[in-house]
């Protein structure tokens, strides 16, 4: 059960933290300045969520390490994050597709965690839900303002919702860990907000003149630690410092 | 076709109770836009608690050249300022 509590809220930090890294790379790259601030606000958001959860999971686990550790010290295969969030940025509307499907389901996800029987899960899930919010909130209406601007810009985000549609499944598809956690009342079976994802999904791009792939078929994998290629380029950035340089501080 | 967004200025109240204050400007292509601008880029710290947004160009601005008349009639009527009462303690934002 410990070990269980630890790989699940490991997952959970995994999944704010990589999306957070990856936005974190936008920083002076942004197309104005007020969308990269934008993106790095969204991105610090992540971190400190991923934070909250990675110090939970330290104490969790009681062996003296800390959210360091979990963040720098493990490999990619111990990483559970979904396949969606280490996807590469792209162009903007690569950036914004990928933001828009992970933020549907996070914004249903947190909701549900608020309801979790561990007090940690729950409060950490109410303080990120209010910012998840305002994540939504800015992807959606990118999502809406792209797709239904510009003849280029509408075929720049028909040809992401294409690239990135198969990472979607994942994300409402329950593991054995999932439901093990929702059994306990702690964790949440995620393929029970599927109805509520593809419907959020579907209101969104139908305003943003986006149509849904028809191919069904779609990757699963990172919440069983087996990643695409991109999560290894992720984590040689992220841990450089401590790999290189064991125990550093600031 | 202008490819500019337009510039929008930014105010910000920090506290219920006090007014607006212009807190700086921005491009968006919209209002809704600009107010997402906004929060991102001037509210980050705490700043504050509501937001106006207006498109610069509604702005009237008084022109420097007429600065003559307009303020300096008021340089040498220091009765008009309310330094001649005592306040009480209480009174803070005045």
């Amino acid at each position: 059960m410990r070990q269980s509590l630890l790989t699940y809220t490991l997952s959970l930090g995994d999944n704010s933290m990589i999306l957070g890294q990856r936005l974190g790379e936008w920083c002076g790259h942004g197309p104005i300045l007020e969308v990269d601030m934008a993106l790095t606000n969204i991105s610090l958001d992540l971190f400190g969520q991923a934070r909250s959860y990675m110090q939970y999971a330290a104490e969790v686990e009681g062996k003296d390490r800390t959210e360091d550790d979990m963040a720098f010290l493990r490999d990619a295969r111990e990483f559970r994050n979904v396949l969606l969030v280490e996807q590469d940025n792209g162009d903007f509307a690569h950036t914004i597709v990928r933001q828009f499907f992970f933020d549907a389901y996070h914004q249903l996800f947190l909701k549900a965690l608020c309801e979790s029987a561990d007090e940690r899960l729950s409060a950490i899930a109410q303080k990120s839900l209010k910012e998840v919010n305002y994540h939504l909130r800015f992807s959606s209406e990118w999502t809406i303002r792209l797709g239904d601007g510009t003849e280029e810009s509408h075929q720049r985000m028909q040809a992401a919702v294409e690239a990135l549609w198969p990472y979607t499944g994942e994300l409402c598809t329950s593991t054995a860990l999932d439901i093990e956690m929702a059994d306990l009342g702690i964790g949440v079976d995620v393929a029970e907000l599927k109805a509520a994802y593809d419907q959020r999904i579907a209101e969104v791009l139908k305003e943003a003149t986006l149509t849904i792939p028809e191919s069904g078929w779609q990757q699963t994998g990172g919440k069983e630690g087996k990643h695409t290629e991109q999560l290894g380029f992720i984590l040689t950035e992220l841990q450089w410092m401590q790999r290189a340089y064991p125990g550093q501080k600031w | 076709m202008n490819k500019n967004w337009p510039l929008w200025e930014v105010f910000i109240r920090s506290k219920n109770g006090l007014h607006h204050k212009h807190a700086g400007s921005l491009h968006a292509a919209d209002a809704q836009m600009a107010m997402e601008n906004a929060r991102d880029v001037y509210t980050r710290r705490m700043e504050g608690v509501s937001l106006w947004v207006v498109e610069s160009k509604h702005i009237t601005a008084s022109n420097p050249m007429e600065s003559g008349e307009l303020f300096e009639p008021a340089h040498d009527k220091v009765y008009r300022h309310p330094t001649f009462y005592p306040l009480p303690d209480e009174v803070k934002n005045i």
